[in-house]
């Protein structure tokens, strides 16, 4: 069975699979996402039981498994608090490499918020404050936050 | 706990590509190896458990491709979407819930599709997915963080690689066998901050297969059964930016469960052996933490101490680890394979003496979001 694969490769045969899918983004994350288009701004919403500010928000907390009513405006900046600078590129990256992956706690919100930064990466430490630069074209899409800029 | 046994394993040895086997003929090599080990035949199976995933093989329900080359064409078969530890976990259950026996099966080829593509659909669509991110990305925030709140240097995660890889010389089954120094890693490209190459796990093909048995049946094997004593899981928050990821609070809990069941108070002083799934070098001193073994901040050191090591107190992945191969789902069953080999002494060249209880682990979701727990021993 073995011997004649000596000179002949096993075949492969190629294929893609390419699904369209259009996700609902919510009711909570539609008012975020058209704060983020419209006004340039965050909205967090926070849980009345363990007092945590969210963002992106939800519509109510897995820790407490309550509803969230109380919407808080966070700012535009915030601390970087983990990150990395990818080296490698593939098809699904947002900009061209190398660019950073941040986790930033936006001023105001008690949990990370992930998004990048393109530039001065050299000065990228944790710790540094960062602000959202937005797209011109903004479309209600995470992506209208360019990436953020190191203040 | 009712007792129940693990009386059969098989899996194929790993490799970068393994373009001569299609899914179906690796499941059924495993299949067979684990029942040949056991001395059982497909009569001997009560029920079957496959673990698949729909975007690693490129179809949907995946599983339905491998019930026959599985045998259970007869039989009753589910399947798990998740690691391997999980998969067994749900066929542990199967027999806790009456049947005599369970074959758990695990597949997957990374060479076959696109590794960075597939992770990226963990990921949230509306938030997260069109960052980019991927399990390379997310994991080297994650060793970000653990290095900053702990002061810990690239060295210290190298010396992990060092380790593992040199293990793996030991392990036929293992795809990476290297003699590496720390320089060696330290020196290997970049591939995002601070993870270079050689503290990062291949893309790997392969199988495994083990069979769980109750009292009962367990006698009917020719194997001396391995006894699962306490076996637990537990998950963390899906976002990233909610979670401490320095602080693997899942694996905590599914640890300290495990260990209630089977009795472990000390687990330094109690526990022989353990194989984790280190998927990148920072992860092994991380999951010790985790797994109670050290302070928070301690497992860098361990290592360095030469615990960790294959004539250490608490030799950690002695098979090579998951650095040494990484088909993923499939990498979690290898780890409680490789325990039960250790436990029963059939560990051949990398065979540590006296192993009377080892902990198996495996992990789903981006830098380890759930964790189960494996407690297995000779009595």
């Amino acid at each position: 069975m073995k011997d004649w694969l000596d000179n002949v490769p096993e075949l492969t045969v190629k294929g893609q699979i390419k699904l369209p899918y259009t996700w609902s983004v919510g009711e909570v994350g539609s008012k975020f996402l058209v704060a983020l288009r419209d006004e340039k701004k965050f909205l967090g919403n926070r849980c009345s039981t363990c007092n945590t500010t969210y963002v992106p928000p939800r519509k109510n907390c897995g820790m407490c498994f309550r509803d969230i009513n109380e919407w808080v405006e966070l700012a535009d900046e915030g601390v970087v608090m983990a990150y990395t600078i990818v080296r490698y590129a593939y098809s699904l990256q947002p900009a061209a490499v190398p660019f950073a992956y941040v986790i930033i706690k936006l001023d105001g919100a008690d949990v990370g918020f992930v998004h990048i930064i393109k530039d001065n990466l050299d000065k990228l430490k944790n710790g540094v404050r960062v602000r959202a630069s937005f797209k011109e074209d903004r479309k209600g899409h995470i992506l209208d936050i360019d990436s953020f800029i190191i203040l | 706990m009712d007792k129940i046994a693990i009386v059969g394993v098989g899996q194929t040895t790993y490799k970068r590509k393994r373009q001569a086997d299609i899914f179906y003929d690796m499941v059924y090599e495993v299949t067979v190896k684990a029942m040949q080990d056991a001395g059982y035949t497909l009569d001997d199976i009560d029920n079957v458990v496959t673990v698949s995933n729909d975007f690693l093989d490129g179809r949907t329900i995946s599983c339905m491709a491998v019930q026959e080359a599985a045998g259970a064409h007869d039989k009753n078969v589910s399947t798990i979407e998740g690691d391997g530890t999980f998969g067994a976990f749900y066929g542990a259950m199967r027999v806790l819930g009456g049947f005599g026996t369970t074959l758990v099966v695990a597949h997957s080829k990374g060479s076959e599709g696109d590794p960075r593509v597939i992770t990226n659909a963990m990921f949230d669509p509306i938030y997260h997915r069109s960052l980019g991110l991927d399990a390379i990305s997310s994991s080297a925030i994650q060793a970000n963080a653990y290095m900053d709140r702990y002061g810990l240097s690239e060295e210290q995660f190298a010396l992990v690689s060092v380790k593992n890889h040199k293990n793996a010389q030991r392990n036929p089954y293992a795809q990476l066998p290297l003699e590496l120094t720390v320089d060696d890693v330290m020196q290997s490209r970049m591939i995002a901050d601070p993870l270079k190459l050689l503290d990062c796990s291949p893309v790997s093909d392969g199988a495994a297969a083990v069979i769980i048995a109750n009292e009962d049946r367990a006698k009917k094997a020719r194997t001396k059964p391995v006894w699962i004593k306490g076996v637990a899981h537990c998950a963390d928050a899906y976002f990233l930016g909610d979670r401490d990821l320095t602080d693997p609070k899942a694996l905590k809990d599914a640890a300290k469960r495990a260990y209630t069941m089977a009795g472990i108070n000390t687990p330094i002083k109690e526990i022989d052996l353990v194989e984790l799934y280190d998927a990148f070098s920072y992860m092994e001193p991380l999951w010790l933490e985790g797994m109670g073994f050290c302070d928070p901040g301690k497992g860098a050191d361990i290592t360095e101490k030469g615990i960790t090591a294959l004539d250490g107190k608490l030799p950690v992945n002695p098979s090579g680890g998951v650095l040494s191969a990484h088909p993923v789902l499939v990498a979690g069953l290898t780890r409680i394979i490789e325990a039960v080999l250790q436990i029963r002494g059939d560990a051949g060249e990398h065979q540590i003496d006296g192993v009377n209880t080892a902990l198996a682990h495996g992990l789903n979701g981006p830098c380890g979001q759930s964790h189960c727990v494996w407690m297995l021993g000779r009595k």
